[in-house]
């Protein structure tokens, strides 16, 4: 086991490298620099970039140096931990870290709580329709499982914006209302942040849920069939108490093999969903920071991502080798 | 009894295929799905003929109307031709928002084969006929209503039917190849290769999809022509589309290629290529095209969320996504709803594709219970 650890860890090196490369390479793929950007913001401001700020933006982001000078200059830099500052026009000159401490913490929250929300709808519906097969219930959940994965949830966002809106003249934009915004933590915050937060929530959970019970209910149909349910049954096991010893249990393992990218997925699922809402998490600066080529911001978020990614697979596979007594890594 | 073993007879005789269509034809809602997905591609296809106007051709002072009303009967309760009435514009006497009522004595009925604007009927002849039209100084129909500067939804929905649901088309057919090859070349000849191929796999999945695609699709110019535009976006979109594709059939393949059957093949002189594609394939191309199906939604959604933020498809371009960046403005939504309707397209093309899939899927595997 040690071993199959060891070994899992030393892949993880060339792959986080390559990934970098690979994310680096992307970000300076499109023509022209942040430079660009910039001198392109100026002149529909009717202003001209003088020389003196061009050649101090230049020389702050090593924008003259060569490709390869850069991405060491990032890449040590994120590796010590320092991410430099932003270059995307509202943040310029913001330290990156300062940016996503802001803003982590919300995307992670918000992340969290509709995962834990996914689970606990889906797991019951879809282990419910796996046994009361082809019972109106089942119907039931199964197409509302359909017509989940068939509304893309941002949309979903605007038309539940539109409906409260509508109904209750509260138009919901954000995490927080104007006269909190920029207001220190406080239990008042705290009631502004619930009274908006459910927005994303739902529109979040509804996605990732249509999706589960699916993937909860296909596994369940499979594992109910099997011999080992029809032993159990014959020595007398109660079907309570043998749905949740067996079948139950193998029915968690997609439950937890996508535990590694839920994070990365929902954070990637919501950054159309938080450009949307308006909402005061990492997606939306994500956009910002890619379409104006800001390296330190796009790439910084990209790279952590795709850690988190990296590590979260490693974790769930490692939680399927408890789980799943079948399975083994004899390597 | 006799009857009996002549069915049980004729079990034995049908064939996989026979087998496979039946399980399909069971599956009713399958077969709903695929009927209309035949209905919306055909809707795209001729959507030059069908539809009353050209996707981009600004009818002056209609801006935001709301759908025509399609009668029967006029005020004075005398049955007619299908018609609608001519629309008047003024102004909400609070809010000042501009506000079109129905002219209920100026009936304009519906023709069909009228002629309007000229286009190339699937791309080789010239034509200026459309379905169905009205006619008269300024009129018009609208069956969706019109955009904020006075285009026909209706006609608009249609031609982005065209992008929408081809760049699921194209861009699986990319991921398709891909996906065969390098999962083949990973299967086939498993050891060292199929390691490196793994590795490399886990790492393209291990990318955060949606925000790849908003910065690969940032990276597109945006004074590139409609079609080029197209094209970048469908490989965007299949770049990522192919480490699932690969994996089965590399699953497949290494379940497969020790089998006898496959050993004879080599034995008798098989080429590598040969063995691959007419012994080893056709064992799985049906779970390849249950994957395909599966997978084209999911496409057809990345575009959507690509265009509705800007980065996807631009106009003059048209697709769903680019519709639906008018509704953005979920306040202005609440006095034009009409502009949610390629929404209703894209639930009810995403929900066949998914429905049809599961069928598929049953289908695949016609032995199994």
């Amino acid at each position: 086991m040690i071993h199959v650890l060891a070994r899992r860890i030393m892949i993880l090196i060339p792959m986080l490298f390559a990934l970098s490369v690979i994310i680096f390479a992307v970000i300076e793929l499109p023509p022209g620099d942040y430079l660009t950007t910039y001198i392109a913001a100026m002149e529909s401001r009717g202003l001209q970039a003088d020389e003196a700020e061009i050649s101090r933006i230049q020389r702050l982001y090593a924008l003259d140096r060569p490709m390869y000078v850069r991405y060491v200059r990032w890449i040590s830099g994120f590796l010590r931990g320092d991410l430099g500052r932003a270059m995307a026009t509202e943040y310029a000159g913001k330290r990156v870290t300062d940016i996503l401490a802001e803003r982590v913490p919300l995307t992670m929250g918000i992340a969290l709580v509709s995962t834990i929300l996914v689970w606990a709808i889906a797991v019951p519906i879809g282990i419910h329709s796996a046994t009361h097969q082809y019972s109106a219930a089942d119907y039931f959940f199964t197409f509302v499982g359909f017509f989940g994965l068939a509304v893309p949830n941002f949309l979903f966002a605007i038309v539940l914006m539109w409906v409260v809106y509508d109904f209750t003249g509260f138009g919901i934009t954000g995490l927080f209302s104007l006269k909190y915004h920029d207001a220190p933590w406080s239990l008042a915050k705290l009631a502004d942040l619930l009274k908006n937060v459910w927005v994303p929530l739902l529109v979040l959970a509804t996605a990732g849920t249509a999706g589960m019970i699916r993937i909860v209910r296909g596994n369940m149909l499979d594992e109910l069939h099997q011999p080992y349910v029809e032993t159990a049954r014959a020595k007398g096991l109660s079907e309570r108490r043998l749905l949740w010893k067996y079948p139950i249990r193998i029915t968690f393992n997609p439950v937890v093999s996508t535990i590694g990218w839920m994070l990365p997925a929902m954070v990637g699922g919501e950054v159309l969903v938080a450009i949307v809402l308006n909402l005061e998490t990492v997606g939306p600066i994500l956009l910002e920071a890619v379409l104006s080529q800001d390296m330190q911001l796009a790439g910084s978020i990209l790279m952590i991502l795709s850690v988190l990614t990296v590590i979260g697979t490693l974790i769930s596979d490692l939680g399927l080798v408890w789980l799943d007594p079948r399975i083994r890594y004899d390597a | 009894m006799a009857q009996n073993l002549s069915a049980a007879k004729a079990y034995e005789y049908t064939s996989v295929n026979q087998l496979m269509w039946r399980r399909f034809h069971k599956h009713r809602l399958a077969r709903i799905g695929g009927a209309v997905l035949i209905v919306l591609y055909a809707l795209a296809l001729l959507s030059d003929y069908l539809a009353p106007y050209d996707a981009n051709t600004r009818l002056k002072g209609f801006r935001d109307v709301p759908p025509s009303r399609i009668r029967v009967r006029d005020t004075n309760g005398t049955w007619q031709r299908p018609f609608i009435y001519g629309i008047e514009r003024g102004r909400h006497p609070e809010t000042f928002r501009e506000i079109y009522t129905e002219v209920t004595d100026e009936i304009v009925p519906i023709e069909f084969f009228v002629r309007g604007d000229p286009y190339k009927f699937m791309g080789l002849v010239d034509s200026d006929r459309h379905l169905f039209g009205v006619s008269g100084e300024n009129r018009y129909i609208f069956l969706f209503g019109t955009d904020s500067i006075s285009r026909d939804l209706f006609s608009r929905t249609l031609k982005g039917a065209r992008i929408s649901l081809f760049i699921g088309f194209a861009g699986v057919l990319i991921s398709f190849l891909l996906g065969c090859l390098i999962g083949g070349l990973s299967g086939y000849f498993g050891g060292v290769v199929d390691e490196v191929i793994q590795r490399f796999i886990d790492l393209v999945i291990s990318i955060p999809t949606l925000p790849l695609w908003i910065t690969l699709s940032a990276a597109i110019p945006t004074d590139w022509s409609v079609e080029a535009t197209f094209l970048a976006i469908t490989v965007v979109l299949s770049l990522f589309g192919w480490p699932g594709l690969a994996r089965v059939v590399r699953g497949k393949l290494l379940s497969l290629r020790d089998l006898d059957f496959v050993t004879a093949a080599k034995i008798g002189g098989s080429s590598d290529l040969n063995t691959i594609l007419t012994h080893l394939l056709p064992n799985f191309a049906s779970y390849l095209i249950v994957s395909v199906t599966l997978a084209i939604p999911g496409m057809i959604l990345g575009e959507t969320a690509l265009s509705f933020i800007g980065i996807g498809m631009q106009d003059p371009g048209v697709s769903w996504g680019v519709l639906l960046q008018e509704t953005r403005n979920f306040a202005a939504l609440a006095h034009h709803t009409w502009k949610l309707i390629p929404l209703l397209f894209i639930i009810v093309t995403v929900l066949m594709f998914n429905f049809l899939g599961d069928g598929l899927r049953d289908a695949a595997d016609p032995y199994s219970l």
